[in-house]
């Protein structure tokens, strides 16, 4: 097990008048080659849950253990930690500060305390990876469009090599298209690189696309932990919390109601299209 | 005449070396006529970088044409003078509600335009209520916005728009950032406010299944307007519309991939054209 969380508990401002308790007695597990998406409303507790991760905050109460040990024990090193649980906030291009797209992507490994050669070897993987052109490489990040920029702040993060990537809407206010680029890139670091993967999204559709198990949080808590297939499968529920479920799924039940045989199921497109073929 | 009348727009954005020399220019818009009629609903859709949002601020007067000319409700943008006339008639919501938020109470908040034009503040009581009362957010008037939903933000955010009462309503990616109940929030809100008080609307979105009932599609690709017409016009196009980097609604995607695979089913916009293009198609094999 990667990651553990037991009961864990964070209220901020504790003890004055704007006190709130944003995470409630939430226990979960990251295990390796995991993808898991994470949705909930605005204020529901997310982005609290995942700076508990690697320890950018401290739980009120309960325990989070990385590969077995409490992250917040007094001589836990939470440095190395920063390194292996990577964190990949909203608006990621808004961290991009160097002169260079190399350059830039060369500061998380050479913070590890590697050679001079391995960290470029480092950040030329990580921007393969994203797909960044090595011709680019010398530019300005800050000539870049808006999908190549989120692409070269992941490669930054994904340069120091974590073993759990957490994405807090890595595609948000991109087209389609560049949308596309960005999660194809996530999956293949995913599916080839074994890292385990946790995404915040609002849309529910790039969730069922990808995520292969969902944790659904409301109010601080944890409602559902599930595959998205399951998870999905609960419309009133979701509703009721101001999240929704894929436009297919919300079709297919729309088309069971019509008195057509058809899979309830359904998440993505692909599926949607399969289980048409059946019925005509 | 129309309200918005755009013709043969051409925007440059002069690139700049570090000791700030002009040293060459992009063309973020290039020969873009449109017109919109009063009342409208439209859609403009595009990659990012297309000029999506550099057309919209030449609506709104926050962009000058460097060559061409954009009439807003008969009045020249390129012409100073007009400037505050246009920005009342037509207001913008950006995508990141709290870069627009300015004030520490809501009321206040929907308040600081009218106060910077100098309305008389029983002028301004009343408006705030009745702006508040159109996005259903009378209740919060009293709140600090930041223990808002992102939702709810936006909505005040639109509420200071059109407590300016404006003719027309710019709207640049208004739900990138809201989950699900937020997005619908703000998009029943703005599709009231369009047929309610006839409030012309123009939405830049990347969400293709929020310009499906609009009146006219704009689609824009490298500063060019390269299509528009109805939704059912543009989407119907399929492969260009996948060429120029966008999505399709979802239920076009779905008609689109069933007739590509030689179904006798017709492309279609929403979830109930669709159920009713399976059943008409499956009477027909029924039939046989």
């Amino acid at each position: 097990m990667l990651l553990e969380l037991n009961n864990v508990n964070y209220v901020y401002n504790e003890g004055t008048v704007y006190e709130k308790h944003a995470v409630k007695n939430i226990s979960l597990s990251i295990d390796e080659n995991e993808f898991v998406a994470v949705i909930g409303h605005t204020g529901s507790g997310k982005s609290t849950l995942i700076q508990m991760f690697n320890g950018l905050i401290k739980p009120s109460s309960g325990t989070v253990c990385y590969r077995g040990e409490n992250i917040n024990e007094k001589d836990y090193n939470r440095r190395a930690l920063c390194g292996k649980v990577g964190l990949v906030f909203q608006y990621p291009e808004h961290q991009l500060f160097e002169q260079t797209i190399i350059k830039d992507v060369c500061f998380g490994p050479k913070n590890q305390g590697l050679t001079e050669e391995e960290v470029l070897e480092r950040a030329k993987w990580a921007l393969c990876l994203v797909g960044i052109d090595e011709e680019l490489f010398e530019d300005s990040p800050f000539d870049l469009s808006g999908g190549q920029k989120k692409r070269v702040a992941l490669a930054g993060i994904l340069a120091m090599k974590p073993e759990v990537l957490v994405l807090d809407e890595p595609a948000a206010g991109l087209d389609p298209g560049y949308k596309k680029q960005i999660f194809d890139a996530i999956k293949r670091i995913h599916e080839e690189e074994h890292i385990s993967v946790v995404l915040i999204s609002h849309s529910m559709e790039d969730v069922a696309e990808y995520a292969e198990r969902v944790i659904v949080l409301n109010d601080g808590e944890k409602i559902f932990d599930d595959t998205a297939g399951n998870v999905f499968s609960h419309v009133e529920e979701l509703e009721a919390m101001g999240l929704s479920v894929p436009w297919v799924s919300k079709f297919a039940a729309a088309l069971s109601k019509e008195g057509l045989d058809i899979r309830r199921d359904i998440i993505t497109v692909d599926e949607c299209v399969e289980a048409l073929k059946r019925l005509l | 005449m129309s309200f918005i009348s755009i013709k043969n727009l051409v925007h440059d954005f002069a690139k700049r070396d570090e000791a700030g020399e002009k040293i060459g220019s992009f063309t973020a818009l290039n020969d873009v006529s449109i017109d919109v009629a009063r009342g409208e609903f439209i859609g403009i859709i595009g990659r990012n970088g297309s000029g999506k949002s550099t057309l919209a601020k030449h609506i709104n007067a926050l962009l000058y044409p460097t060559t061409g000319k954009v009439f807003v409700n008969d009045y020249d943008t390129s012409d100073i003078n007009n400037t505050y006339l246009i920005r009342k008639d037509a207001g913008m919501v950006f995508q990141n509600p709290d870069n627009q938020i300015v004030a520490t109470i809501v009321e206040e908040d929907v308040a600081f335009g009218l106060e910077n034009i100098g309305v008389p503040s029983e002028d301004i009581i009343s408006r705030v209520d009745e702006a508040l009362r159109a996005v259903g957010m009378e209740k919060y008037r009293e709140q600090s916005p930041n223990r808002l939903s992102g939702g709810q933000k936006q909505r005040i955010c639109i509420a200071g728009a059109i407590a300016m009462e404006p003719a027309c309503l710019i709207l640049d990616e208004p739900t990138a950032m809201l989950d699900p109940s937020g997005r619908e929030e703000v998009l029943k809100t703005v599709k009231r406010l369009n047929k309610e008080k006839n409030i012309t609307v123009i939405l830049v979105t990347h969400h293709m299944d929020e310009v499906i009932d609009a009146d006219k599609i704009f689609v824009m690709n490298k500063g060019r307007l390269v299509l528009s017409g109805t939704p059912e016009e543009v989407f119907r196009k399929t492969d260009e519309i996948r060429n120029y980097g966008l999505a399709l609604p979802y239920a076009t995607e779905v008609s689109d991939r069933l007739k590509k695979l030689g179904y006798d089913i017709d492309i279609c916009l929403t979830g109930e054209e669709l159920i009713n293009a399976i059943s008409a198609c499956r009477n027909v094999r029924g039939g046989i």
